[in-house]
């Protein structure tokens, strides 16, 4: 067992855990941060994806001893004081999602995107999400999302 | 007063309102309940061994270092669990001579594909089970393997030696013997006389569902009612199969489907996974869970399609259809799946799809092999159905030298001749092809994309395009009940609701259907909003657990809301009848004046009238209330339709094809759909680009590929290739509207209908740019090497089946050091 | 899936890296970015006793210049790569063919020499360095430095010249300053690993290549250069049949291998049109 100090979602915890644990497992069984899901084993689908000191990361790629000292934002921290994050608005208005299980990476990702080019087009926005799979919307409603969160204009 | 200053909130009818969605909220914060997160007290984890063999006797299974490893509880076999581990059943013998392997969750003698489970370990953590499930040894020895469909069908190598055949079922339609056609030999030898006659072998390739949300399954023994909470699309199923095969009765069983993250088709099972939990968890008394990696998922848990499609249509030399005979060869994988052996037949009344064909013959044989077992995936029978035929109408096309729509309209049933009864033998109740087809083709551009194609084509241009037509319907809302036993499906078709009145005004609805993406809370909110006049916000829709929704069939088929928003109609009504005397009981009027309208029951002709709140607070309290009344409004409705309903569509796709390399980009997606009133405008979008991705993928990404050993090669997301944004474009959607005439809302089911109609439309577009060079088909999917190759051949017939291999990227060598 | 039970071991200094490894022998992973090795680890393809994670040594990330020379630190991601100014300036093929692995979140924990350490045939930045001659500064035991050229560090599928005990600390690349550079990565689908790609930087005088350097991603178990293509284009005209014809030689000597997405015959009529693409983007850039 290794002792870590991770500050996730503002809230600093220090746990042991073995150095095998993934840092998704983490979040997810010891710190009961359930909204961050494992979609494969390959490190393909994204939908684990959360930010590891502000930027994204796959959290089933990290181990959880790797983010000892570091700072993780997961999609539970998104939201301040009951006030959606922009990014979370946008996915609503813009039915951007379906079974939602692909959510919380493909927002966390959204938002990564944005951090790193404000204004994108639609071929960089597509380009920007290609770790993150969804397999209900047809990412048809999530690049409008983006659009919607970055203030352009968005078609139908 | 006026009814607007009143009631502001329902003044605008939420029947055809872009709301959006209730159940956003927690699915965008994390706060959402997937069976995996779910921890009970005492909670033990499970850890499956898998067979890496597709066929093979179970020698040997040795189990003692994996007891003896840290945390471990229990190390259990096939022979440890014996019958009480119960039977995987198969719902639908489409015959009754149907042959059907006992399928029980974990074999203890013979393996027959790589992937199932021979031995389960039970540990305090996942990783602790996982690390001892290592530590099984298991001695197989290996049989040989039936893997090609084909062949199989010649039983060349058996894939249960003990049934002598690979052949599970033949299952025939003929037109002139049922007496809705002629006879297709006849049509077929006058159209070879002096007609035209295509035939064509198409191959339906394997394909995998990858819903994102892995399967994941807990049990809980404890307690009077044992309880099972599992990522599915169908807990009422579950629950049925659990109380018939393991001998609890069906009352001490409750099964939830918590949020499930998507199915299509692909949680519509009853698994061996779920059935060895629930075995598991009873023997041991304690709370077990089991979240399946996703590697075990692609390997195990059901794929669709793979079918050899042999088709014949026989027209005459004006293009007027007269004859289609279908003989499909459909893959069962190695077991019959619940609904397994009857995708197929759900296709069977519908390759004559739109068209007027006065001869049609279809059969079916279903075919054993050592692989994954196969059943629905979206669509389930009715793509592969749809893709064979407007493959066909476009080869028809070809040969008259026409555009692919001239033979349609040509064909196909005129607006004017609705309802109308196919050849099938199905009376399709409404649509309008042509209305459809005019407004696919204006928003398209098709004259102008048809144009530049010439220009391309005609100046050699490195980049050519190709325009793919598909002008599909389906039949969908599954199903009506005497349909279904005539076609000897093991259950019903209806669906169930319940409206309950709550004291406070709010209102709950319990539906039978299961959601696990759909949005039916919030699509059923609307309707029940607008049907008894109560805010939208509330309506709450509880389903999905077999306490609270004890009666359903859950969802699938695109069924929830055209069978199970009928039976919330029809409940709802019964509400406001029950209502009715109430209020005017507490108006002091006769019943046959009071009018409700809008949430409100008034007297007629005066401004004297009550809330339907104000009747259910009135019941509650059951102060006054008629003489003989039972004090509740409360109502259910089981709804079984009457008719399948017949969504159609015109999709266009235009893509470009780079004639140096094969590669394909997709240009434009133009769809004009045809499913009767929508609820929810932004809910079906939804549906249509999710579906219309789905049904690209197989036209261009995906194949589920076996080697030659059994072993499934795209086994992973490296290899098995969803598409990701990047890879698609946004859609051009669009509807006309012809009510269903066989339901209250007037709907037409719309889960299917974009994966449906979308893969013709892909591969005639495919087709369409290669045919300048000779080209009449290329295998699904169009991969960029079969397109190159489909050029460089000239149109010389290649069936090249994908090459069985992957190359390794996370490599177990000792050199990399990433 | 959860991978085995290991040590997790975080050195400080190259030096108590060295130590940890020669003490571990082969029973250790170096783990870089980890985002190839934490798949590996999770299928269980691999079960080492101890990882040594090289991400708590200062030092080893960066990117910095030494004359004609960019320094890049093994342990620097792929996305400070992408966004160096110094890397766009000077070694422009560089930086757009690491804009091209994996996707963001990969790119922002994987490494520079993380990837080329993994050595998988279908990565894809052994072609650009390649390409770039870059040199590997690799340390082994006792603190015993060498450098390797490109040309000698891909040994084979998933081998490099890093011998066991040895660390690659950094990846030197010559100035390519001015040079045009396209990567041609050829994919199904955009989240997939390199079918085939070509690397291609060129030096232009007027309308002409003076010098041109092309990698092949995925045409044998190491990536390749496509000398008799160099060769051929110098003193050239940057027009498609010039470059077409030059480009014809692109998968002499190639063995790539036949798998899902296409056989090796495909692959090698792949490697001719890319490189055609990749040269004439890159002299056009």
């Amino acid at each position: 067992m290794t002792r870590i100090t991770v500050q996730v979602d503002d809230e600093s915890y220090t746990d042991e855990v073995e150095p095998r644990t993934l840092l998704v497992h983490y979040l997810r069984e010891q710190l009961g941060k359930t909204g961050t899901v494992v979609g494969c084993d390959t490190s393909n689908c994204g939908a684990c994806t959360v930010h590891l000191d502000g930027r994204s990361v796959k959290s089933c790629n990290v181990l959880a001893v790797q983010a000892d000292g570091h700072e993780v934002t997961t999609i539970e921290g998104l939201a301040k004081n009951g006030e959606l994050h922009p990014m979370q608005a946008a996915f609503h208005e813009c039915h951007a999602l379906q079974c939602g299980y692909c959510t919380p990476g493909m927002i966390m990702q959204s938002i990564d995107l944005l951090n790193e080019n404000p204004t994108p087009t639609e071929k960089e926005i597509r380009a920007g999400l290609e770790g993150n799979l969804c397999r209900c919307t047809g990412y048809h409603n999530i690049v409008r999302a983006v659009q919607t969160a970055s203030g352009q204009e968005v078609a139908s | 007063m006026t009814l607007i200053e009143d009631r502001p909130d329902i003044a605008v009818k939420e029947i055809g309102r872009e709301r959006l969605r209730k159940e956003d909220q927690r699915l965008i914060t994390g706060r959402t309940k997937w069976t995996d997160n779910i921890t009970l007290p005492g909670m033990l984890h499970m850890a499956m061994v898998r067979s890496p063999f597709a066929h093979a006797n179970i020698i040997n299974i040795n189990v003692d270092a994996a007891k003896a490893a840290p945390h471990v509880k229990a190390v259990l076999t096939g022979a440890d669990l014996g019958d009480g581990q119960g039977v995987l059943i198969n719902a639908w013998a489409i015959t009754t001579d149907q042959k059907t392997p006992v399928h029980l969750p974990m074999p203890s003698a013979r393996v027959s594909f790589a992937g199932e489970i021979v031995a389960v370990v039970v540990a305090r953590t996942a990783a602790a089970a996982r690390d001892a499930a290592e530590l099984v040894d298991v001695d197989y020895e290996e049989l040989p393997a039936a893997l090609d469909l084909r062949e199989n069908a010649e039983d060349k190598v058996l894939a249960h030696p003990d049934l002598g055949t690979n052949k599970s079922a033949f299952w025939k339609f003929d037109s002139a013997e049922a007496g809705t056609g002629g006879n297709v030999d006849e049509a077929i030898a006058t159209a070879r006389a002096e007609g035209i006659v295509i035939e064509r072998d198409y191959r339906q390739q394997r394909l995998i569902p990858a819903f994102m949300e892995p399967r994941s399954v807990v049990v809980d023994p404890t307690g009077e009612q044992i309880t099972m909470w599992s990522a599915t699309q169908v807990p009422h199923i579950v629950r049925f199969a659990l109380a018939a095969t393991t001998g609890v009765p069906e009352s001490k069983i409750r099964v939830i489907a918590p949020d499930v993250g998507g199915g299509f088709g692909g949680k519509l099972q009853v698994t061996p996974e779920e059935w060895i939990a629930w075995a598991v968890g009873r023997r041991l008394g304690k709370p077990v869970k089991y979240t399946e990696t996703r590697s075990e998922s692609l390997m195990a848990a059901h794929h669709g399609r793979d079918q050899w499609q042999k088709l014949t249509l026989a027209a005459t030399k004006e293009g007027k259809v007269t004859g289609l005979k279908v003989e499909l060869l459909a893959d069962l994988g190695s077991y019959v799946a619940v609904v397994g052996g009857g995708v197929p037949v759900l296709g069977a009344f519908m390759f004559n799809a739109i068209y007027k064909f006065p001869a049609y013959q279809f059969t079916c044989q279903t075919v054993f092999s050592n692989k994954a077992w196969t059943d629905a995936y979206r669509g389930a029978g009715r793509p592969e159905a749809t893709f064979g035929i407007e493959r066909l109408m476009d080869e028809l096309a070809n040969e008259l030298g026409v555009d692919p729509f001239v033979v349609r309209e040509m064909n196909w049933i005129t607006h004017e001749e609705f309802p109308f009864t196919t050849v099938a033998g199905l009376e399709y109740d409404s649509g309008n092809y042509e209305a459809a087809t005019a407004k696919a083709k204006e928003s398209f551009g098709y004259d102008a994309l048809r144009a530049e194609q010439k220009q391309r084509r005609d100046s050699g241009d490195r980049v050519q395009l190709g325009i793919g037509v598909s002008t599909f319907t389906e039949m969908c809302g599954l199903a009506p009940s005497r349909v279904l036993g005539s076609l000897n499906y093991g259950a019903g078709g209806w669906e169930h609701a319940s409206v309950r009145m709550l004291a406070t005004g709010k209102v709950e609805v319990v539906t039978g259907a299961s959601a696990h993406g759909q949005g039916h809370e919030t699509a059923f909110s609307q309707i029940i909003a607008d049907r008894l006049g109560v805010p939208f916000e509330d309506v709450e829709v509880l389903h999905g657990d077999t306490q609270t929704a004890p009666k359903g069939l859950d969802t699938y088929g695109s069924r929830s809301l055209v069978v199970g928003g009928e039976a919330l109609v029809k409940a709802a009504d019964k509400v406001i009848e029950k209502a009715r005397p109430v209020a005017a009981h507490l108006l002091e009027a006769s019943v046959d004046d009071i009018e409700f309208s809008a949430g409100r029951f008034s007297v007629k002709g005066t401004d004297q009238g009550l809330a339907i709140q104000e009747i259910a607070g009135a019941v509650f309290v059951a102060h006054n209330l008629p003489d003989g009344m039972e004090p509740s409004l409360d109502s259910d409705a089981t709804y079984d339709p009457i008719n399948f309903n017949y969504p159609h569509g015109t999709h266009l796709c235009a893509l470009e094809i780079d004639t140096e390399t094969g590669q394909i980009t997709m240009r434009k997606y133009t769809c004009v759909d045809d499913i009767g009133n929508v609820i929810n405008p932004l809910i079906v979008s939804g549906q249509m680009h999710g579906g219309l991705t789905q049904g690209i993928a197989q036209a261009l990404f995906e194949e589920a590929v076996y080697d030659d050993s059994g072993t499934l090669v795209s086994g992973s997301f490296v290899d098995y290739l969803v598409p990701t944004a990047a890879d698609m474009i946004s859609f051009d959607i669009g509807h006309t509207t012809t009510p269903s005439l066989t339901n209250t809302l007037g709907t037409k089911g719309v889960g299917e209908a974009g994966t449906i109609a979308s893969t013709p439309a892909v591969v005639n577009a495919v087709v369409d740019a290669l045919r300048q060079f000779g080209v009449d088909d290329v295998q699904m999917p169009c991969t960029p090497e079969r397109v190159w190759k489909a050029i460089q051949s000239g149109g010389q017939k290649q069936q090249v089946p994908t090459e069985a291999a992957a190359v390794p990227h996370f490599d177990e060598s000792e050199g990399g050091t990433p | 899936m959860i991978p085995v039970q290991f040590d997790y071991l975080a050195p400080e200094s190259v030096e108590d890296a060295l130590a940890a490894l020669a003490e571990a022998g082969d029973d250790a992973k170096i783990m870089a970015g980890g985002q190839s090795l934490l798949p590996v680890l999770r299928l269980r393809l691999n079960s080492p006793e101890k990882v040594i994670d090289l991400s708590r040594i200062p030092g080893l990330r960066g990117i910095s210049e030494e004359g004609d020379t960019i320094v890049i630190g093994a342990m620097t991601t792929h996305s400070d790569v992408v966004e160096s100014e110094l890397v766009g300036q000077h070694a422009l093929l560089l930086q757009k063919t690491v804009a091209e692995v994996a996707d963001p979140q990969i790119r922002h924990r994987g490494t520079l020499g993380g990837a080329l350490v993994h050595a998988d045939p279908a990565g894809d930045i052994g072609a650009a360095a390649l390409a770039l001659d870059a040199e590997f500064v690799i340390v082994g035991p006792g603190g015993a430095t060498r450098t390797v050229p490109a040309s000698e560090f891909f040994v084979d599928l998933f081998e490099t010249a890093v011998q066991e005990g040895e660390l690659l600390t950094q990846v030197r690349i010559p100035k390519h300053t001015g040079w045009g550079a396209r990567y041609e990565k050829f994919v199904r689908v955009a989240h997939q690993w390199a079918i085939v790609a070509v690397a291609a930087t060129v030096k232009m005088e007027g309308g002409t290549i003076t010098e041109a350097r092309i990698g092949l991603t995925n045409m044998g178990s190491i990536p390749l250069r496509a000398t008799s293509v160099e060769a051929a284009l110098l003193g050239q005209p940057a027009t498609e049949e010039a470059v077409k014809a030059a480009s014809a030689t692109a998968a002499d000597g190639t063995n790539p291998p036949s798998d899902l997405n296409g056989d090796s015959d495909y692959r090698k009529h792949l490697a001719g049109v890319l490189t055609r693409r990749a040269v004439l983007a890159a002299a056009g850039s």
